[in-house]
């Protein structure tokens, strides 16, 4: 039976939905146009009571954009939504938390500043009464297995914590429709667990699941319905359960893919990035400390860094980038010379390039023209003389890179934030491979980018390291680390683990490391004394 | 009728070459408003405020020599601007940078030296850059915001300048007036032509104008400093050091209002007294910001700042009403610049009446 | 004791139009917004208030105008800042120009004939408390509507709703917006009761302070105020101490003119600028101190995405 379930063309159609139960939530004809983008073309969708229903896609496939007007925070061009059979007018979140919908962000909705309950307090109408609410909390909390304090501050809070409390408050509106958006990238394979019992026990009460996810095996876990978006349209629908994730990936993706082209590495003799004994304190109180790190990254090979995120690896990231300062010169080496004390330019002078997590603001500055980004990292190939920049050669050297990398930009004039997510991802990648590195950092190489560019962007570090250079990737996706790293390392609060050899390992023995290091968010953090 | 606001996919660079075009045109529209509101024949005040200033020689002279030090310190000001560093000081700056040309130029062993001018303008610089490297020093060192140490400082030179004006360098020959003595020959600036009080300072302002724009559009360092205003997260990750900017920002915005200082006494002024300027030093921010921070565009927006104070006082001889009308102009024209610089982003759609 | 007193209830006057205008942009500053146009709004305060006194005006109603006069004259800031989406520094920077022009061409038919000042109040018993009377109990209303605004605001910030959402929208106005509150609405509200509080430190200044027409008679205290905040590290109570120690260097300076020091006037009267800078660079030194009460929005402009 693996053909059936696939590929209905409406949701109606499909043989075992009830055809008379109304729809908790029904989506007709939803459409939402951005600047230069249809984020959503004419999507119709229906969300029986008690179910649990995947939306499926790639980065870029519209599904953010969906759940926002779902949930009132954005507002569709043209289409109506229905709620248990009657038409939502005058839609915002207020109105949604009226009829019943909750949603739980993919980058919460949370507070540092304040506590759990003050944080949960906003969401909620009615008497200001804080010690009430905090009782609640923490029987709600605990009812549905996952404990929290409500009078801890929640940036004290870890990040799988931090996804507690969003859950939490959403569970005391008794909801009957629950809406997740990527929950399961902050956490841990076994914390993922814990969430699945929760989500089920929810159903099983007669809310309604709505789970946003590119994952498809745990889509496969737990949902039993699936609506497949590709480029902002509805592609079909599915019973996840009785297809296989090739058949949901193809959905996904549309045209296959090239295939990976992997070959065995080849390591240099002398590691190229040799990090030592490195402890850094914690930054301000948001930020978490880093204890004795060791690793290090040969040439001709590519080592990946799992973690999920909160654990030091953005502290690490700007320790080795030479964004931040190292205590000790010697605890950082990159072709066997000291760097700890370097910055950034600095570095690079040595043969480092750095492909950062934010692209706007970081990488690139947003309101500059690619030839002026050019000149940020690459001024020392010629484009900076006497002291002066030479726009020509700026505007050569980023038209080499838009070709090379096929940047979808109007020329090297194009300003940087006219660029989509993975353009300009692939261009930043393409600049910092024309350094020349001998040693290229890359952090979260292919978040937020659309599935052609990021499978170009893996097969690019995976030539650039087999030609010698050393890549280092710190990466959310386990997925992606399996398929292009030779080795891994885990991080947790701050500590690694002893490096893993890919082949020889697997995703649980990893998610068992990450449970080990990084915890499931019941303990606290570790806080170093400031060292400075 | 409905309207939405939207953002503009491409910023328009119609509306960036505009904005102060129109800002300008309604502040007209608004002066006229104001002038029918106290009484006054719009046409004719707007005339005896913009017009009739310009209609002579000697008013032409008025003008250009009351841009020169706005388009000086602006030209300063925006290097630091385009940083994200925000001098606020400049007229204290100015301040400071008068009072050392007059020290040098007053007690300089030979009066008839040809030294005393140069030293007078080297004088006038130091002396900006000194009292803004107080804030590039606090602000990059110890982190404190740097517009609120300017503008102490900027009280604080106005009182200092009192103090000599009033005490030790007061003109023993000069009526108890609180004034210095007059500077001598050598120490002043010629005017092109003695019917007119223009000088060759002005030729300071014209190597400001291009030497900035040298800077900002062409330097390898002004490259760096508009990275650290606009994006300083992507500074950091290139390796531009955010101290750097800090220092150059400051210190260009305090030499070039020093310098402006220096013209002022060795000018129109001869002298130091209570008042040397009637306000340069904010009015040469509102000019960088009509500008854009840009060195051609603080040229333009210099001569119309030039030709609202030249306006005030001719309303405030002609029409009897008080300087301080100049200011009222100088913040609309802001106000409106800034409402205008809106649409350079975004656009009002109309939208269709829902069936 | 004579001097200890004037010296007292100096410090408390000269503190009280800082506290209005401090207090004011703290409610601004916490919904993460800064108005640099204190200064000109003040002086809007001033010279309204004077005029309604000047023009036959009771002291209530021009108080009222005054303080009015402040939240219109703040509007205009508002408008720019929060819809137009300014740089803020800017737009505050030509309202405390604009606030200056307005206010001396108000003033130039006031002349420089006082006007009657603001009375002070008599409290049947209390004030006639030996020592404690004469300290606590014989200020003008305004003296005690400052404290009472103190902690008025303070209960509001920490003890309400109203105030929970407008820390949190200094903190992270997308968040607030995703969670459904009007942010753009809250943050008007804000700037408004900011700009009525800086016209009533305005109109304390002409009508109580220094009861006759001075041009620029703020003289800086409403750039004070804003360091006042920074100063104060966004707390109520932090910005009343502060607007103490800053009474007190005004009232040094000119008990020390009337004693005679041997110090020129100037410096004296530049002591309140100097303490600003001192006061700033200490607080400013660690970055961990500035963290805690801080708006991480502040000044950075926001628009609720459709």
């Amino acid at each position: 039976m693996a053909g059936a379930g696939l590929l209905h063309p409406s949701p109606q159609s499909s043989p075992f939905r009830f055809k008379d139960m109304i729809p908790r939530l029904e989506l007709r004809n939803i459409t939402k146009r951005y600047p230069g983008i249809i984020a959503n073309d004419d999507i119709s969708m229906s969300i029986l009571p008690g179910e649990i229903h995947a939306v499926l896609g790639e980065n870029g496939a519209g599904k953010s954009t969906l759940m926002k007007i779902i949930y009132g925070a954005a507002q569709a061009d043209s289409g109506e939504i229905f709620c248990d059979g009657k038409r939502i007018e005058a839609h915002n979140p207020a109105v949604s938390r009226a009829l019943g919908i909750e949603m739980v962000y993919q980058h919460f909705a949370l507070f540092e500043s304040v506590s759990v309950a003050e944080n949960i307090a906003l969401s909620m109408k009615g008497r200001f009464d804080l010690p009430a609410l905090a009782a609640e909390i923490t029987e709600v909390s605990r009812k549905y297995g996952m404990p929290i304090d409500p009078h801890r501050h929640v940036h004290d809070l870890s990040v799988g914590e931090r996804q507690r409390v969003e859950i939490v408050r959403c569970l005391l509106q008794k909801p009957k429709l629950l809406i997740l958006d990527e929950p399961t990238s902050v956490l841990t394979p076994q914390a993922v667990e814990k969430l699945f019992e929760t989500l089920r026990q929810l159903a099983g009460e007669g809310c309604s699941i709505l789970y946003i996810s590119h994952k498809l095996e745990e889509v496969q876990e737990l949902c039993d319905f699936a609506t497949v978006l590709r480029n902002g349209k509805v592609i079909g629908t599915a019973n996840p359960r009785e297809v296989t994730s090739l058949d949901l990936a193809r959905m996904m993706v549309g045209a296959s893919l090239p295939e990976m082209q992997v070959t065995a590495p080849s390591r240099s003799a002398e590691p190229v990035l040799e990090v030592r004994g490195l402890s850094a304190p914690a930054r301000d109180r948001y930020g978490m400390g880093l204890n004795d790190i060791s690793l290090s990254v040969y040439g001709g090979e590519i080592v990946g860094l799992a973690g999920v995120s909160g654990n030091g690896q953005a502290e690490l990231v700007s320790l080795l980038s030479g964004e931040r300062l190292s205590p000790e010169a010697d605890a950082i080496r990159v072709g066997g010379k000291a760097v700890g004390r370097l910055d950034a330019s600095e570095r690079r002078k040595l043969g480092m390039a750095f492909v950062p997590e934010e692209r706007l603001g970081r990488g690139a500055v947003p309101p500059h023209t690619l030839w002026e980004n050019a000149v940020l990292t690459a001024h020392r190939l010629g484009l900076v003389r006497g002291g002066m920049v030479d726009r020509g050669r700026a505007a050569g050297f980023a038209g080499g890179v838009i070709e090379r990398f096929s940047v979808k930009a109007k020329g090297p004039q194009a300003s940087a934030q006219s660029l989509s997510g993975g353009n300009l991802q692939k261009y930043i990648v393409g600049r910092e491979i024309a350094l020349n590195p001998k040693l290229l950092l890359v952090s979260q190489p292919t978040w937020g980018v659309d599935v052609g560019a990021a499978a170009f962007i893996r097969q690019t570090l995976v030539d650039v390291s087999r030609a010698g250079a050393a890549v280092f990737i710190v990466s959310e996706e386990l997925d992606e680390l399996f398929e292009i790293c030779d080795r891994l390392l885990v991080i947790g609060q701050g500590r690694i683990s002893q490096p893993l050899i890919r082949s020889e390992t697997n995703r649980e023995e990893v998610g068992l490391l990450m449970t080990r290091f990084g915890g499931n968010g019941n303990g606290g953090r570790e806080r170093l004394a400031v060292q400075d | 009728m409905r309207f939405r606001i939207e953002q503009r996919p491409e910023p328009s660079a119609t509306m960036r070459v505009a904005a102060p075009v129109i800002a300008a045109l309604l502040t007209l529209l608004a002066g006229s408003l104001l002038f029918a509101a106290l009484g006054y024949n719009p046409v004719d005040a707007l005339y005896a405020f913009f017009i009739a200033p310009l209609n002579s020689i000697n008013g032409l002279s008025e003008w250009l020599l009351k841009a020169s030090p706005l388009i000086l310190i602006a030209c300063g000001l925006a290097i630091g601007f385009r940083a994200n560093v925000w001098n606020i000081g400049a007229e204290g700056q100015l301040i400071v940078g008068a009072i050392a040309a007059t020290g040098v130029g007053l007690f300089y062993p030979d009066p008839e030296s040809s030294l005393i001018l140069p030293l007078m303008l080297l004088a006038g610089a130091l002396a900006g850059i000194a009292w803004a490297a107080i804030p590039a020093f606090l602000r990059a060192r110890m982190n404190t915001n740097e517009i609120l140490v300017t503008l102490m400082l900027t009280y604080i030179a106005s009182l200092l300048l009192s103090w000599l004006v009033h005490g030790p360098w007061r003109d023993p020959m000069g009526f108890n007036y609180p004034q210095t003595a007059l500077l001598p020959a050598a120490g002043m600036f010629e005017p092109f032509d003695y019917s007119y009080r223009l000088n060759s300072s002005i030729f300071i302002t014209v190597i400001a104008v291009f030497l900035t724009w040298l800077f900002t559009d062409r330097s390898f360092l002004g490259y760096k400093m508009s990275v650290g205003g606009a994006a300083p997260l992507a500074a950091r990750y290139a390796g531009f050091r955010e101290s750097a900017a800090v220092w150059t920002g400051l210190l260009a915005g305090g030499a070039a209002a020093g310098i402006a200082g220096m013209a002022e006494v060795a000018g129109p002024l001869g002298q130091l007294s209570p008042q040397i300027s009637p306000g340069y030093g904010f009015a040469a921010i509102i000019v960088a910001f009509v500008g854009r921070l840009n060195a051609f565009g603080i040229v333009l927006s210099g001569l119309l700042m030039s030709l609202l104070f030249l306006g005030g006082e001719a309303v405030q001889l002609g029409l009897g009403l008080p300087s301080a009308i100049t200011r009222i102009f100088q913040g609309i024209l802001l106000f409106l610049l800034l409402a205008a610089d809106f649409f350079i982003f975004y656009r009002i759609r109309r939208l269709p009446e829902h069936a | 004791m004579d001097l200890f007193l004037a010296i007292f209830t100096g410090t408390v006057i000269a503190a009280t139009p800082l506290i209005f205008a401090a207090l004011g942009e703290l409610i601004v500053e916490k919904s993460g917004v800064l108005n640099l146009g204190i200064e000109g709004m003040m002086l809007v305060g001033a010279a309204f208030a004077f005029w309604a006194v000047f023009s036959g005006l009771p002291m209530p109603v021009a108080i009222a105008v005054g303080a009015l006069a402040g939240a219109a004259s703040s509007l205009i800031f508002g408008v720019l800042a929060l819809t137009f989406l300014t740089n803020q520094y800017a737009a505050g920077l030509a309202l405390a120009i604009f606030g200056s022009g307005v206010s001396a061409f108000l003033g130039r038919s006031f002349g420089s004939a006082p006007i009657d000042a603001l009375d002070r109040i008599q409290i049947p018993f209390l004030s006639d408390i030996p020592v404690i009377g004469p300290m606590f109990f014989r200020f003008d209303p305004l003296v005690y509507l400052a404290i009472a605004a103190f902690f008025a605001i303070s209960f509001f910030l920490y003890r309400t709703k109203g105030g929970l959402i407008l820390r949190t929208i200094g903190e992270s106005p997308e968040t607030s917006h995703a969670i459904g509150y009007p942010v753009i609405r809250i943050r008007y509200l804000a700037v408004l009761f900011g700009g009525l509080m800086a016209g009533l430190g305005g109109a304390y200044l002409s009508i109580a302070y220094t009861p006759l027409w001075v041009e620029n008679m703020t003289a800086g205290k409403g750039w004070i105020s804003l360091a006042l905040v920074v100063f104060a590290t966004w707390r109520p109570l932090r910005v009343l101490l502060g607007a103490w120690l800053f009474g007190g260097m005004t009232i040094l300076q000119l008990q020390g003119q009337a004693l005679g020091v041997a110090v020129p006037s100037e410096l004296l009267s530049a002591l309140p600028y100097l303490a600003t800078i001192v006061v700033l660079v200490i607080i400013s030194r660690h970055r961990q101190t500035l963290a805690l009460h801080f708006p991480a929005s502040l000044a950075r402009p926001f628009r609720p995405p459709v």
